[in-house]
């Protein structure tokens, strides 16, 4: 039974049933990855994804794969990249998992390049590495690392194309363009699959399955000016917390110093990497007097900061002084055009100049959270008991920007978002092909948890009067973008508290004035604004409560990074918006921890 | 961005295609005038996501809004292309903007078609590397110039533009693979690391996958990537013809 405009509810016994060994909720890299491990092994899988899978943001990813194969430099190191990321994550990054991926990674580089993504080669036919941000040779003694495995500037298309081909040979189910709307629990707080629905004919279905991957993605759509795709709703995030599950970190979000000036559309670190640098309106390469080191190539949230501080006293370019000039045009047409082809196109398209000639006017803009599900290794969810300890979730899992392994802490160093996907794509495939082999048993959802898992479709499908979607949104977007920007302060942040709580009235009544069945795409759009409204909430809670500057979290009334008290991840629920605190794990197996140190680039 | 402040045009007669088989009702053109930013050079994304808020019903594509996730291809005055690169300085005529959708695919509702038919397509021609030789512990070599070869042909993002404006596609949607299928054939043909030339060569010979192509060349006109798969069909066919030589 489609859904339509009679407003009539739906309950479990109107669902139609589909049954999997595994189902991956989101269609980018690390759902891709995690789906190809489960179905080259034989089992039963769906992604299940409200686009077409190469819609995915993972397609727009550009500089490239950061890890260390030891192409560019034949003596580099994984323990030097473990190092430059845990520097880079402001020590709030896990150890354990940081270990994991920069050791790990480079298997599941050749793995792609098996596949046949089409890297850049250098002059050897090896896999071409580029310098990226935060990188260094000899645990920050060496100088300036390549570490960043790249296809030209498309590496995220290249990455997301041969996935799906990759998945298209294993035999994956795609549910393209259906639309999760929340997970099924059942009585043992276990997760046994989620409710969706075809958005072509507006048909809802249980999708049960011994295991869940929330492979969702970001939610920069949370902010007015973003680099993210206008699907980056944190739809896994508001289904994991609406479920009573929490999020960690969630303050933690990254504004890319270059995104183009008022669109907000990226371009890549590796212009910087290539020998670009950024300018004030007097010419001057203003990174040298921040980050008299790395220059340019200090790590983003130092970069987006000095940018900020620039324009705000007075040495920003343009008519009013808003943004700063990235240069290319000193590179020569060969480097530009044969090393950043993509990036000239956007910045024909969307900035009006021809790099080659002129200096890209750019601004920083809302790029990735840091934060996100909490996971461990295996991409398993874990929840926090009032003890404090960790508990699995058991069915769930979770990878990519929408978990939060913490690899990335408190900042994420470039080219180190498509390594964490395909590592812990690749490890929660892993871990449920294991779980999955040895048998999993959950108990069954009853109907009554699964019409508990129906509540916000039914009140977005019933709603006959109230809100209008795409203002509530707006407002949303402001508040998050005035209060909870590159620098926060308390007294705007506990006004934006207090705003955001009215915004969530307003979502709590919005009206889906059309009701259609078929490919309603504002149906969509009201169920992503509940996705919104949890995580601006959750952000702005956090953002709130951590007194103190780390990482991308930069407050002027607690200007220093505070140890003491903060060498912690956040964990918040939405049930109480209360925010504990959970240890970071400096328990690396195979090395030394990593001890926090005075940041400087 | 010159171009429309100089004609300082500040509204737009939009009209778009709407259709919803559900309704009952037959497609219809609806039109809308739509109040734009003086000044400043929007996109034919941003001018249907303002369309949106006045009619929330209107359906159509778009994700990244950067033209790299190929979902919002259209017919725009009457030209494939993607509505979130294509400024309205280079679309309008007059003031005027006629928003359709791709042609010759069946249309789900307004601006949305089936992409069912140019998938399968896709998919015929194998679409993944194939090796069957033991891999390497580290990558599978390959020189600069082997690189090189699938410059312009890896880059494609199935937006469908190209496909759903060729003639031959339109007449033989099932038998001719299309620009775009075509396109990603000889992206592995091509790939020194695939060991199935040969196969790929056998599976395209016949007198309608590859040969239904005329060299009318409107894939190389709209593609948005600026590729250009009547070139690659070439390839494919002069590679063909010299097999059976």
């Amino acid at each position: 039974m489609a859904m339509n405009g009679k407003g009539e509810e739906l309950d479990a016994s109107k669902l139609k049933v589909l049954e999997f060994d595994g189902i991956v909720v989101g269609g980018g890299g690390s759902g891709l990855m995690a789906s190809l491990q489960l179905a080259q092994s034989g089992f039963k899988t769906a992604v299940v994804s409200k686009v077409f899978p190469t819609r995915s943001h993972t397609v727009s990813a550009q500089g490239g794969i950061t890890c260390a194969i030891q192409s560019a430099d034949p003596d580099d190191d994984w323990r030097w990249h473990m190092y430059d990321t845990v520097k880079g994550s402001d020590f709030i990054g896990d150890q354990d998992s940081i270990e994991y991926m920069c050791q790990e990674g480079p298997k599941a580089v050749f793995e792609l390049e098996h596949m046949g993504l089409p890297f850049s080669r250098t002059e050897e036919g090896k896999i071409y590495q580029r310098a990226f941000g935060g990188q260094s040779k000899d645990y920050g003694k060496g100088g300036q690392a390549e570490r960043t495995c790249a296809a030209a500037d498309r590496t995220g298309h290249a990455l997301l194309h041969t996935l799906y081909q990759a998945n298209l040979k294993a035999g994956t189910n795609f549910l393209s363009e259906w639309f999760a709307v929340d997970l099924v629990k059942n009585g043992d707080n276990q997760v046994v699959g989620v409710i969706a629905f075809e958005i072509e004919t507006g048909e809802p279905y249980f999708l049960k399955s011994k295991a869940t991957v929330l492979a969702t993605g970001g939610a920069g759509r949370i902010y007015q000016t973003t680099s993210n795709a206008m699907i980056n709703t944190g739809d896994g995030t508001g289904m994991v917390l609406r479920a009573g599950f929490p999020v960690q970190d969630m303050e933690m979000w990254q504004f890319h110093p270059t995104g183009i000036y008022g669109h907000g559309t990226l371009v890549t670190e590796g212009c910087r990497g290539e020998g670009g640098y950024l300018v004030n309106k007097d010419g001057e390469r203003f990174m040298e007097r921040y980050a008299p080191n790395y220059k340019d190539l200090a790590s983003r949230d130092v970069v987006a900061r000095s940018m900020m501080l620039e324009i705000l006293e007075g040495r920003g370019c343009g008519p009013d002084a808003d943004h700063v000039y990235l240069k290319l045009d000193h590179l020569g047409p060969e480097i530009v055009h044969k090393r950043l082809p993509g990036i000239t196109e956007l910045s024909k398209t969307f900035a009006h100049v021809d790099p080659v000639e002129h200096p890209i006017p750019v601004v920083p803009t809302c790029h990735y959270a840091m934060g996100g599900i909490p996971t461990n290794v295996h991409g398993q969810v874990l929840t926090q008991a009032t003890d404090g300890t960790d508990n699995v979730v058991h069915g769930l899992y979770a990878a990519g920007e929408a978990a939060c392994v913490s690899v990335h802490g408190g900042n994420r160093l470039g080219g180190n978002s498509l390594l964490d996907l395909i590592v812990f794509g690749r490890s929660a495939g892993l871990h449920i092909e294991n779980a999955l082999k040895d048998g999993i048993t959950l108990s069954k959802a009853t109907n009554d948890d699964i019409d508990q898992a129906l509540v916000n479709l039914n009140r977005v499908n019933i709603s006959s009067t109230g809100e209008d979607v795409a203002n509530v949104k707006s407002e949303l977007q402001k508040n998050m973008q005035l209060n909870f920007g590159v620098f926060r302060t308390g007294d705007l942040m506990e006004k934006g508290l207090v705003e955001l709580e009215n915004i969530r009235e307003k979502t709590q009544n919005i009206h889906l004035t059309d009701k259609s069945s078929r490919f309603n795409t504002a149906r969509v759009e009201a169920l992503e604004l509940l996705n919104l409204i949890e995580v601006a909430q959750a952000t702005a809670v956090c953002a709130n409560e951590r007194k103190e500057s780390r990482g991308a979290h930069a407050r002027d009334d607690f200007q220093e990074r505070d140890d003491d008290n903060w060498l912690k991840h956040s964990i918040y629920f939405a049930d109480t918006k209360e925010v504990t605190k959970r240890d970071v794990n400096f328990r690396p197996k195979t090395v030394q921890a990593f001890q926090p140190i005075v940041r400087s680039y | 961005m010159d171009a429309i402040a100089s004609k300082s045009i500040s509204s737009i007669n939009l009209s778009i295609y709407r259709y919803d088989p559900d309704s009952g009702k037959k497609p219809y053109m609806q039109d809308l005038s739509i109040d734009i930013p003086e000044g400043q050079d929007i996109m034919v994304l941003d001018l249907l996501n303002m369309a949106k808020e006045q009619d929330p019903s209107i359906s159509f594509r778009r994700s990244c809004g950067e033209g790299v996730c190929g979902s919002d291809g259209m017919n725009i005055n009457g030209k494939n292309g993607l509505g979130c690169i294509t400024p309205l300085s280079e679309a309008l005529k007059g003031n005027k903007i006629v928003l359709r959708p791709l042609p010759g695919l069946p249309v789900i509702k307004d601006l949305i078609v089936d992409m069912k038919q140019f998938v399968d397509q896709y998919k015929k021609i194998k679409p993944y590397l194939i090796n069957d030789e033991e891999k390497p512990e580290r990558e599978i070599k390959q020189t600069v110039e082997e690189r090189e070869k699938l410059d312009g042909l890896y880059e494609c993002i199935m937006c469908g533009c190209c496909s759903t404006a060729c003639p031959s596609f339109w007449w033989n949607p099932d038998k001719f693979l299309g620009p775009a299928a075509l396109l990603q054939a000889h992206r592995f043909i091509s790939d020194s690391r695939d060991t199935a030339t040969e196969e790929r060569l056998d599976q395209l010979e016949d007198a309608f996958s590859v040969f239904k192509c005329h060299g009318i060349m409107n894939c190389v006109s709209v593609c948005p990537k600026g590729l250009n798969p009547t070139k690659a069909i070439n390839e494919i066919k002069k590679k063909l013809v010299k097999r059976a030589l």
